[in-house]
């Protein structure tokens, strides 16, 4: 869907729920119209040791600019969601996270992020040195046509790794991260693609933290898979959350209550609300917040 | 659908909707004539007609190209012209016997002939006269004659070459003859008529043509016009009318004659491989088999049928008569046979072996001239060393000549005398003889094993008889190397420039543009991939390489011509489009998300093109690999150009240093094929030795086709494992 088009069907949907209870649809029409907003971000954000930073980060698809003066940070060893309403940036911000938006011909930012203090948007920076220092885990599961060893430490094979015992280790120790050791550990020369969805959407996981990223981006991770796969998912993010940063992007509101610690709901484009998870379902500070969560709209 | 339209009909009759009528049910026995489907039947007439085509194809090939080699009785026919042949019943034919035809017969065989035709043609007569027809089909047929008579008048040498005055003022007189003796005519008419119905044996009209052939030659036999003239009488009129009536009378008088293509052999006493024998000419009870008719396969002249009468051994006669001759011919002949096997090493391998060196000696000695000229101090040494070479060379090329002449003289002594149909006696060399059986005394078992020793000549031997007998080996083996080559030269160009397109290049004009050109090159006439071949790499690039570093050689050519690289580098030209397409489609078949996840991880494009990208479009890449195999290991027009000949004298891939030889030139299957078909001189033996070729090139692609799919595959299983 393209991103105009994402505006107009949103646009359609303001209205709805209106019988109920009129929707605090003024600002959201403002946003609509283009214009600017400012956000409201909790304090307990603030308080937070920051491993990624944005700044002033705006996006165009050609023409069409699709993310607007971004500006708040992640929390380091915490769970960050991103919620929002379909095509309203937050799986492009992710992706600009890793400098996927390269592949892009027509995208063109200004502003910067900052990994750890470190630029990621300066011509200067090593592309792929950048991406090794994150892990990435998308929306269907994508393990790579080879076993699943080889799936495990892909990234380490790329660096050149040929030490048989550290890659053993690796693997192992990452499957047992991705609580998927017990159920591959006879089958580790199997191909990764023999796994069930579930599974593989585990693989992709051991595979994003076998090079012991600095943040694990997850771009909806369970839209693809069963319910009962999604619990196991939600069980290792939360096992996952002492050690790594996690910035996760999802659709389900509940799986973001559940799971995060901190929760941004982004609106065409723009950030609108970010503060701690609770704080955000239970106690929002702006009305349409309130009206998202509770599915008024969206 | 039939299962729905039942339920229909309850829904209708529970609800107690107001009485309708009720609806047909169909069952499943009248889908067949697929209701409201009609496209079925167009769809899967198309389906039906590609079928049909491939498989009797394939049934043809296959039919005709396995039949050739089994061992068929031979049969020894007498004909009523005292001939026989003795040989094998090649085809079989139907042709219309016809008065037309008699023309060209010998007597007896004409007068065979007339026995068959000739009731027909009073049969014929009798009837128009019963249905009282025959006065106006005579009327018809007048006319006829009369125009009949006027060509054959204007078309007599003598006639055509006259003055065009001369010519009118004879053509003049033929006409006022017609017109004036038109009541004469009528009753010669009449006359014919009555003649043919009272003529019983044909015997009255014989004589009647032999004597307008008689009339007609004298009468052509005159050199002036003005003689012609005075010669043209109303008698000679009546003679030609009479015979040119009898001739449109009897002109659509045909009788089906099966005959038989026997192939006599013998060539070098009769001058004829084969022979047509129709039955009608074949004497009562001149159709035998005799039991010790020996069919003998030669190293040259082709086949030779006759009766073995004795042998000679180390110059002595040790048997005589068939049964005994045969028992000794399987007794030497092997013997014979290794003889000429160690001789023919010799010729080749020895001799070959001395004349590479004896050549190498020479170039090196050209180097030197053309290094520091012939007044050169070096010169004159090479020179020495060269005489020296040549003297150690020409000694040991003595030597191996005097080994040649012995075993020529041994082989000498072993002889067979075989006596032909026709009672002629002449001598076979052992030595010369591939392969004979008595044929019509072999039993199942032993006709299988000719049947299959014949197989094995063909497929591991070298041609003899310029390509209509022996085996094809060289050509199988440059098609297998030459495809290789090809599939060399075009996987790793065409995959890099179909990864340039998909995965490097932006898109954009540029990109759509050589897409399209790539795709038009497919089209191109394969001859013009040939002169490209033939005008760029032979005589600009080869021509180079020879003028760089065979320039000892020159002026023969060695890069500068035609040969296995060349043909290769033409072929993967012509067959690159394939395998780019394939490969772009498999690339553009790898799914996003696979190289996004190794990119996410750190992966550079390269390395996610060689590690993710390119194993998973593996399959799709050997499927382009597989097609163009196909296509190149069938294309013979270009090869005609840059390399194919009829007859290679050596291997392009062989145990001789540097073992594959890129300049040779090479036979080629398909380019075989053609040759036997069209451009050989003994076209009836060598037309099964086409279907058994091409059900060969058939196989042989096949084989190679089945080798690359599996290999496709075992990678397919390693990648698609699971989902």
């Amino acid at each position: 869907m393209s991103y105009q088009q994402a505006v107009a069907s949103n646009a359609a949907v303001v209205p709805r729920g209106s019988e109920h209870k009129s929707v605090h649809n003024s600002r959201l029409q403002e946003i609509a119209a283009g214009k600017s907003f400012e956000p409201v971000i909790h304090e307990a954000v603030a308080r937070q040791e920051a491993i990624l930073e944005i700044d002033n980060f705006n996006l165009w698809y050609g023409t069409t600019q699709a993310l607007f003066d971004l500006n708040f940070k992640i929390s380091e060893s915490q769970v960050t969601a991103i919620i929002g309403p379909s095509g309203c940036g937050k799986s492009t911000l992710l992706r600009c996270v890793n400098r996927m938006n390269d592949l892009i011909d027509s995208v063109r930012i200004t502003g910067d992020m900052r990994l750890n203090g470190d630029t990621i948007f300066s011509p200067s920076v090593d592309v792929i040195e950048l991406r090794k220092r994150m892990g990435m885990v998308f929306q269907k599961p994508n393990p790579f046509p080879m076993s699943i060893f080889e799936n495990v430490v892909y990234p380490l094979r790329i660096d050149g790794e040929r030490n048989r015992d550290v890659l053993n280790e690796v693997c192992e120790h990452s499957l047992r991260s991705a609580a998927l050791w017990d159920e591959v550990k006879d089958r580790l020369n199997e191909s990764g693609l023999s796994l069930s969805g579930g599974q593989q959407q585990r693989l992709c996981i051991a595979r994003a933290i076998a090079s012991d990223p600095e943040v694990l981006l997850l771009d909806e991770p369970c839209s693809a898979l069963d319910p009962i796969a999604t619990g196991k998912i939600e069980d290792l993010i939360q096992k996952l959350k002492g050690e790594y940063s996690i910035l996760i992007v999802t659709h389900n509101m509940q799986q973001a209550s559940r799971i995060s610690d901190f929760t941004a709901l982004m609106y065409l484009g723009r950030l609108i609300e970010y503060g701690p998870t609770v704080e955000i379902f239970t106690n929002p500070q702006l009305p349409e917040t309130e009206d998202y969560v509770t599915g008024r709209f969206g | 659908m039939s299962t729905e339209v039942p339920e229909l009909v309850e829904t209708a009759e529970s609800v107690g909707d107001a009485p309708r009528r009720r609806r047909r049910t169909r069952n499943a026995a009248h889908s067949i004539l697929a209701h409201n489907e009609p496209m079925v039947w167009l769809t899967g007439a198309g389906l039906v007609i590609c079928l049909v085509m491939v498989l009797s194809l394939l049934l043809l090939v296959v039919s005709k190209g396995s039949a050739t080699f089994w061992p068929s009785a031979l049969v020894q026919v007498t004909t009523v012209n005292g001939k026989t042949h003795l040989g094998e019943v090649t085809r079989e034919s139907t042709f219309m016997l016809s008065f037309q035809s008699l023309g060209g017969m010998e007597d007896a065989s004409r007068e065979q002939a007339t026995k068959i035709l000739h009731p027909l043609y009073r049969q014929r007569v009798v009837d128009l006269v019963e249905a009282d027809r025959l006065q106006s089909y005579l009327e018809g047929l007048l006319e006829n004659t009369k125009a009949a008579i006027r060509i054959s008048v204007a078309q007599n040498p003598t006639v055509r070459d006259a003055t065009a005055s001369e010519r009118h003022a004879l053509l003049e007189a033929v006409d006022s003859a017609m017109e004036t003796e038109s009541e004469r005519l009528t009753t010669a008419t009449a006359r014919a008529v009555e003649a043919t119905l009272a003529d019983e044996s044909g015997d009255e009209l014989q004589a009647l043509r032999e004597q307008y052939r008689q009339t007609q030659a004298d009468w052509r036999a005159l050199s002036d016009v003005a003689a012609m003239q005075a010669e043209f009488t109303p008698e000679l009129l009546e003679s030609i009318w009479g015979a040119q009536l009898l001739s449109l009378l009897s002109y659509e008088i045909q009788y089906p004659m099966d005959r038989r293509l026997i192939r006599t052999g013998n060539f070098e006493l009769t001058g004829e491989h084969f022979n047509w024998v129709s039955d009608f000419e074949v004497v009562d009870d001149g159709e035998t088999k005799p039991d010790w008719a020996v069919l003998f396969e030669r190293l040259s002249w082709g086949r030779f049928y006759g009766i073995p009468q004795s042998l000679t051994a180390d110059g002595e006669v040790v048997a005589t008569g068939p049964e005994e001759v045969w028992t000794s011919f399987q007794k030497y002949h092997p013997e014979a046979r290794d003889r000429w096997h160690q001789r023919r090493r010799l010729e080749i391998v020895d001799i070959g072996r001395i004349n590479h060196a004896l050549e190498a000696a020479r170039l090196a000695l050209k180097d030197v001239e053309l290094a520091h000229g012939r007044d050169s101090s070096q010169w004159q040494a090479a020179n020495d060393k060269f005489t020296q070479d040549k003297e150690v060379l020409d000694a040991e090329f003595d030597q191996i000549r005097k080994e040649i002449q012995r075993i020529d003289a041994e082989n000498e002594k072993f002889q067979v005398l075989v006596k032909t149909s026709d009672g002629q006696e002449t001598s076979l060399q052992l030595a010369e003889i591939v392969r004979a059986f008595p044929a019509n005394q072999l039993s199942t078992v032993e006709r299988i094993g000719v049947y299959f020793s014949r197989w094995r000549e063909f497929l591991l031997d070298d041609p003899r008889e310029a390509n209509s007998e022996g085996g094809v080996f060289p050509a199988i083996w440059g098609t297998v190397v030459m495809t290789m080559l090809m599939s060399i030269a075009v996987v790793p160009f065409g995959v890099l420039a179909a990864l340039y397109l998909r995965e490097y290049a932006k898109a954009g004009l540029m990109v759509s543009t050589v897409r399209i050109a790539v795709n038009n090159l497919a089209g191109v006439p394969s001859i013009v991939f040939g002169v490209f071949g033939l005008g760029f790499f032979c005589y600009i690039v080869g021509a180079n390489i020879d003028q760089l570093l065979f320039s000892a050689k020159l002026p023969t050519a060695t890069f500068g011509t035609g040969g296995l690289m060349w043909a290769s580098l033409t072929l993967a030209l012509l067959t690159l489009p394939v395998v780019i397409v394939a490969t772009e489609e498999a690339l553009a078949a790898v799914p996003r998300s696979m190289r996004e996840g190794s990119l996410a991880c750190g992966a550079s494009k390269w390395q996610t093109i060689r590690r993710i990208v390119l194993p998973r479009a593996m399959p799709g890449i050997m499927t382009g690999m597989i097609l163009a195999m196909a296509r190149g290991a069938g294309e013979v027009a270009p090869l005609m150009l840059v390399g194919a000949v009829k007859l290679a004298p050596e291997l392009p891939l062989d145990g001789s240093f540097p073992f594959i030889h890129l300049e040779r030139s090479f036979m080629h299957l398909g380019f075989h094929i053609f040759d036997l078909g069209f451009q050989s001189q003994n076209s009836e033996a060598a037309q099964p030795m086409v279907f058994t070729t091409t059900l060969l090139l058939i196989a042989l692609i096949a084989l190679m086709n089945v080798m690359a799919i599996m290999l496709r595959s075992r990678l397919r299983k390693k990648f698609d494992a699971g989902h």
